[in-house]
């Protein structure tokens, strides 16, 4: 009789925990196929005319193309930097290296708000105007020190051999780095990638100070809910989670099953 | 392609340890060498050295006719195999054989028949496709050793090669390697602690010990004329009885030691003459102990008693207590036709010429 009731306890803790985290999603992207103009209950059945409206403004459109511009831009900009970091503290001995670690890392520890507010500051003192490019910049200041800390982590002493080893046959640094270091650490580099990439696609605070005309999708949607509910936004919030959700799954399914693999 | 390599004096000092100190070591052209020795011993640090990955800190390398000591690695006639392999994890098979020739500039086809020929020169012609995760062990290291001699180096050196390998494919690569090695006719530098690998494989041992050699020779003088006591401990199993040499007669010696005077051939000093009434060590192989009627030139030694004794197969391995020194206990190999019981008597003679007279260890290393 204690077993069942406790089974039944801990089934029920767990649809209660499970109902917490998933039932906004599912009730943001249920009225996102409301066919009405509130998105609150009663569901009116189903319904694309959001999606139709969505697709149909240029100015989302071109704030979901200018997310992608960004996340991607800012993620490989923030990998290159970030592996090439990693590559000269992992493997030669440099002045202060464990001073440069941190001072590299250290951004992680400073809020998006005083990131930006800095970075604003500085554009404004050096004259440059605000754009995508500066909301580029502000993530790829962002997530640095995430992609040095992810790709330093798995440069490992075995993989300091089989560069030796590399040099030893004749491949300059240059070589070692292309086709030996960088294939090598690739599953941590895509890792950091990825996870770039959604940081960026879900970051408000800074595209937000440090755009001007062009803005990106979580702009775009903050303006939007400025005039109230809709179903509109609905459809636009489902997008993004889609597209979320499309990035975790190929992060899954090329790095974690790669790297289980080998 | 191969080539000679001459070490001069070289040392090697990292902060207050010295690893190496004045080593001096000439290798012929194809010559197989074995490093062996202890951990800590300098063996390693000896091959990084010839392979440039680090610079002496005195003395010279001479690799052909030419003064490598400041070369990097890449630009050495010398390919090092690592412990570990270090094979390219992301690439195939052949694509890690073909990577040395490709650094090189040699073109697809070129360095693919290569790679192709190597594979089939370490017997893996099949697995050219496959990647390292997919292959055992040995054949991780067949790859590594057909990726180092795709760049044709003049000199192979090789870091503990088989030691990741369990006992019964270490004998059976390091035959392979030797065979393979007289097929190429590369000079091959290898390091190992294995004293039976060492002698299985080399043309000649040089055993080190803290930064210094202690013997070279062929497997068969550093084992039966070992020229110092640690090379004599290293190299297997040795009795060795203090003793004092007493006599010094044209081409005879005498030394008196607990167990009673010897006489033995002068050659028995193996590390060079010694002063009359030097403190001496007097090593004694297992085997060369005899019973009565096996063998020439006994020297008599009187009856021992067994103390215990164990049949190994082509031997009995035997704990024996001399009568005239109770207190030292000696081990010997008898012959399975002796039949030694534990507690019984034998009396026991030796083969003189199989006797050195090394001087008596300073801190018993």
């Amino acid at each position: 009789m204690g077993k069942r009731l406790s089974s039944l306890l801990s089934a029920g803790y767990l649809v209660i925990l499970y109902g917490f985290i998933f039932l906004p999603v599912v009730v943001l992207v249920l009225f996102s196929f409301q066919d009405g103009s509130l998105p609150i209950p009663p569901f009116n059945g189903p319904s694309l005319r959001w999606y139709e409206n969505i697709f149909a403004d240029r100015h989302l459109t071109s704030a979901l193309a200018n997310s992608l511009f960004v996340a991607l831009g800012s993620a490989m900009v923030a990998c290159v930097l970030g592996f090439l970091a990693a590559y000269a503290l992992a493997r030669f001995r440099l002045p202060g290296s464990a001073l440069q670690r941190g001072l590299l890392v250290a951004p992680m520890t400073v809020s998006y708000l005083i990131v930006a507010l800095g970075l604003l500051t500085c554009f404004n003192a050096l004259g440059i105007p605000l754009s995508l490019w500066t909301v580029g910049i502000g993530h790829v200041v962002i997530n640095l020190p995430l992609c040095f800390a992810i790709i330093y982590a798995s440069m490992g002493a075995h993989q300091k051999t089989i560069e030796r080893a590399a040099r030893d046959l004749g491949a300059n640094e240059l070589q070692v780095m292309l086709l030996v270091s960088a294939p090598m650490l690739l599953p941590s580099i895509l890792a950091a990638f990825f996870l770039s990439v959604t940081f960026s696609w879900d970051e408000f605070v800074i595209a937000f100070l440090l755009s001007r005309f062009d803005v990106t999708l979580p702009v775009e949607i903050w303006n939007l809910l400025r005039s109230g509910l809709s179903p509109r936004t609905n459809a636009i919030g489902s997008l993004v989670f889609l597209i979320s959700v499309v990035l975790l799954a190929l992060l899954e399914f090329t790095v974690f099953r790669r790297s289980a693999k080998s | 392609m191969t080539a000679r390599v001459a070490i001069r004096s070289v040392s090697k000092q990292f902060e207050a340890f010295t690893a190496l100190s004045g080593v001096s070591l000439d290798i012929a052209a194809g010559e197989y060498i074995v490093l062996l020795g202890p951990s800590g011993c300098g063996k390693t640090t000896l091959l990084s050295i010839l392979g440039g990955f680090l610079t002496p800190s005195s003395g010279t390398v001479e690799i052909g006719d030419k003064d490598v000591t400041e070369l990097p690695p890449a630009r050495r006639p010398t390919t090092t195999m690592f412990q570990d392999y270090a094979l390219f994890p992301h690439m195939t098979v052949r694509d890690n054989v073909a990577f040395g020739p490709r650094m090189r500039g040699v073109g697809r086809a070129e360095r693919r028949r290569k790679a192709e020929g190597l594979l089939k020169l370490v017997g893996l012609e099949g697995a050219a496709a496959r990647k390292p995760s997919e292959l055992s062990g040995g054949q991780r290291q067949r790859v590594a050793l057909a990726r180092a001699l795709a760049v044709d180096p003049d000199v192979l050196l090789l870091d503990e090669p088989l030691g990741a390998l369990d006992l019964k494919l270490r004998r059976q690569m390091q035959d392979e390697l030797k065979a393979i090695q007289q097929r190429v006719g590369t000079t091959f530098v290898h390091v190992t602690h294995d004293q039976e690998e060492a002698m299985a494989i080399a043309d000649r041992i040089v055993v080190m010990n803290r930064g210094r050699i202690e013997d070279v020779g062929p497997p068969a003088d550093v084992y039966l004329r070992p020229r110092s006591h640690f090379a004599a401990n290293f190299m297997g199993e040795i009795n060795m009885i203090a003793g004092r040499l007493a006599r010094i007669e044209g081409t005879r010696i005498g030394v008196e030691t607990e167990l009673g005077a010897f006489d033995l051939p002068g050659t028995a000093l193996t590390a060079g003459p010694l002063a009359l009434g030097a403190a001496v060590a007097v090593g004694i192989r297992p085997e060369a102990f005899r019973t009565p009627g096996e063998g020439a030139a006994p020297l008599g030694l009187g009856a021992s008693r067994i103390v215990d004794c164990a049949f190994f197969g082509t031997h009995y391995r035997c704990h024996l207590a001399p009568d005239t020194a109770p207190g030292v206990t000696l081990v010997a190999h008898l012959p399975q036709a002796a039949r030694p019981i534990a507690g019984g008597s034998v009396p026991l003679q030796l083969d003189a010429t199989q006797v050195v007279v090394l001087p008596a260890p300073v801190d018993g290393g």
